[in-house]
């Protein structure tokens, strides 16, 4: 996860006392990199632990008749929609802070109320 | 010579349910379209179908387009003939897909967003400033693509044969139902676009959940339960083969099949969302977090799949005879004469039904996307560069159906192992794409010609790689992913293989042609565009305010 360097926040001058706005604006504050490095470690064990197989690789113990390594795969599927689940919101609620922190240090943007409205209002 | 009777219930069910989609596919060019807009002008209404689905409707498309009908068919069959290594592989595939998705993803969404990009190449193009790299994406994904869109065909084919339709005396007969079911197909996708796909996925998904659920409950209980399922496949699959003296399959992969199983699964899921299809998808979602979102969901497909797969164990333990039209063996019919065998009738009509819808759905995705490949990529990088966006659409549509019957042609007057061998060399080709994209979103450290040679000499070491792979019982080439990494006896799936030298010639030559001082060509992106949300404006916006402030004042637009 490089999302630490991504944002390019610049407070150019120019910004901060017109309307003006640039393709480099930045769009979101500087990030903290906890949620960043935790959502990386969440992801990266739902990458490793699927592909060793041996870890995995038995017979027994079997479960309903599974074979540990066929029951085993499939709980790993919910596991990795957990861990991703919980990746995005971390990344997210960090994500969220780092775009109020930009407006409100930033530029004043015209649209900056319909944003609010346009991420509460994209969730199912 | 094997007559098959014809099932006349099931039949009606599959044809019935059929016609409900087509008559939803043309439907759906009226369906969420914006109301200044009359018809769907452009590649963002036609091709993108709006750029506009949500979370929900984003889950379904991208499930219709991921799990293919080829899928539920090759999955089963690999588990019935050979076992885990080729078929369970496919579930490990899909748990690591999603966190790699998570992670590239939205970034592609974000820069794609700002600049109006319709293409993975579109994005290398701009990015790179290289419209030759650009080209070599595009060309790989539209050659990649062709061959999935026949392995759709294929999937169909396998549904009609065990409903009885089709005998092999009649070469037109055979092949009438599949070509009246891809004339209505490229209709409803011309005139709808990517809507037509979007909306019949739904209706696909739910029967194919209906279906698995209902065979993964039933069938075990019906057979004695999974134990003694899992026992008749362990025999089946233990049994050593008279031709090569080796097992039939794997059961529980030993330690000389685990470098095969992870390199098989990590590089199936890079390569997954290189495919033009994939990216269509993901640039039609209406948010940068509307993918990150559906990486923590779309994986109850991926439940889904496994059991499914289980169900090519099921068929073991059934005695199930995927017997063809001409007397052999086809596994691919196996979990179609499943179905037919074990329930009603009326039952065996929704899901087959289910696996012929569900190949319609990712058919349709692939030939827009690849059909937006050529006219972004080819026909107004290479032909003509001021086309307008009505034009562009135009195109597209048209290309679309070239598509389309170029894969029909592709299954009808060829082989279907050729179908199936193009689609496997196209696996391993996507990959080589890889590098460009997905370092792309994060650095422009690389120099896009070392990139164009990284590609071509993945392409080549994998497409040499797979045609030395020699089956062990029929003597054919392309007989497998598989091959032992050169000079070692370390196994591993072709196109991880091909892609690490890929990788290792991009970064030598990038560093060799930085020392020559060699242009790098213009990036048109920015960082600030990698984090784009949908409320950021979009780069010709930004111009346009620009324009009106450059000469000082306020902005009549902000």
């Amino acid at each position: 996860m490089s999302h630490a360097e991504e944002s390019g926040y610049r407070p150019n001058g120019e910004a901060s006392n017109g309307s003006r706005l640039t393709r480099d604006t930045a769009i979101r504050g500087p990030a903290r990199p906890a949620p960043y490095i935790g959502a990386g470690i969440l992801l990266a064990a739902a990458i490793l632990f699927p592909l060793m197989p041996q870890l995995y690789a038995f017979d027994a113990p079997r479960l309903g008749g599974l074979p540990f390594f066929y029951w085993y795969q499939l709980l790993w599927v919910p596991i990795s929609a957990i861990l991703t689940g919980t990746s995005y919101w971390l990344v997210t609620r960090e994500d969220r802070r780092r775009r109020a922190e930009a407006r409100a240090g930033g530029p004043p943007r015209g649209d900056a109320a319909s944003a609010d409205a346009g991420l509460g209002g994209d969730r199912p | 010579m094997n007559a098959r009777e014809i099932n006349w219930t099931a039949l009606v069910i599959v044809v019935v349910l059929f016609v409900v989609v087509a008559v939803m596919g043309f439907l759906a060019a009226r369906w969420r379209r914006s109301t200044n807009v009359e018809g769907l002008h452009s590649l963002d209404e036609w091709g993108l179908g709006g750029r506009g689905f949500g979370t929900w409707i984003t889950w379904f498309l991208l499930g219709g387009d991921l799990y293919t009908a080829y899928t539920f068919v090759a999955v089963p069959a690999a588990m019935w003939a050979t076992g885990a290594v080729t078929g369970f592989f496919a579930v490990p595939y899909t748990i690591v897909l999603y966190p790699i998705i998570f992670i590239i993803m939205s970034r592609l969404w974000s820069v794609s967003h700002r600049h109006g990009y319709v293409t993975s190449a579109d994005f290398v193009g701009g990015r790179y400033g290289s419209r030759w790299l650009s080209l070599a994406v595009a060309v790989t994904g539209i050659v990649a693509t062709m061959p999935y869109i026949a392995l759709q065909l294929v999937g169909i084919k396998a549904v009609l044969t065990v409903l009885g339709l089709g005998s092999s005396d009649n070469v037109l007969l055979t092949d009438l139902p599949l070509i009246l079911a891809f004339v209505v197909l490229a209709a409803y996708t011309y005139t709808s676009g990517l809507r037509a796909p979007a909306m019949i996925a739904v209706v696909k998904d739910l029967l194919i959940y209906l279906a698995v659920i209902v065979a993964v409950i039933y069938l075990p209980i019906k057979f004695g339960g999974w134990d003694s399922i899992f026992s008749s496949a362990q025999a089946k699959l233990g049994a050593v083969n008279q031709a090569t003296g080796k097992p039939a399959g794997v059961f529980v992969p030993g330690a000389a099949n685990y470098s095969a199983y992870w390199s098989l699964a990590l590089g199936s899921a890079m390569a997954l969302f290189m495919y033009p299809h994939s990216v269509t998808a993901v640039l039609a979602s209406k948010a940068r977090n509307t993918i990150r979102r559906n990486a923590a969901i779309l994986p109850l497909y991926s439940l889904m799949l496994g059991f499914l797969a289980l169900l090519g164990f099921v068929a073991i333990k059934a005695g199930t005879k995927p017997i063809d039209l001409d007397g052999s063996v086809n596994p691919q019919l196996v979990v179609p004469q499943l179905f037919l065998d074990h329930f009603p009738a009326w039952f065996a009509g929704i899901a087959l039904a289910a696996i012929a819808i569900g190949a319609l759905v990712p058919a349709a995705i692939m030939s827009i996307a690849a059909a937006n490949m050529f006219t972004r990529n080819i026909y107004r990088d290479f032909i003509r560069p001021d086309v307008d966006p009505k034009t562009e659409a135009k195109v597209s549509k048209i290309v679309s159906l070239v598509v389309k019957v170029g894969a029909l042609v592709f299954v009808i007057a060829m082989d279907q192992s050729a179908a199936i061998n193009m689609q496997l060399l196209g696996g391993i080709w996507i990959l080589q794409t890889f590098p460009a994209v997905v370092a792309g979103l994060y650095t422009r450290w690389f120099d896009r010609w070392a990139l164009l040679a990284g590609w071509a000499v993945g392409i080549i070491f994998g497409t040499v790689s797979a045609y030395n792979v020699v089956n062990p019982v029929t003597k054919a080439h392309f007989g497998g992913s598989v091959a032992p990494i050169p000079g070692t006896d370390f196994s591993v799936y072709i196109a991880v293989s091909a892609f690490a030298l890929n990788l290792i010639v991009a970064a030598v030559l990038t560093l060799v042609l930085r020392a020559l001082k060699v242009s790098t060509g213009e990036d048109l992106t920015r960082s600030t565009d990698y984090a784009a949300d949908e409320t950021d404006p979009k780069v010709v916006q930004i111009e346009k305010t620009q324009h009106f402030t450059q000469p000082g004042g306020p902005s009549p637009v902000a």
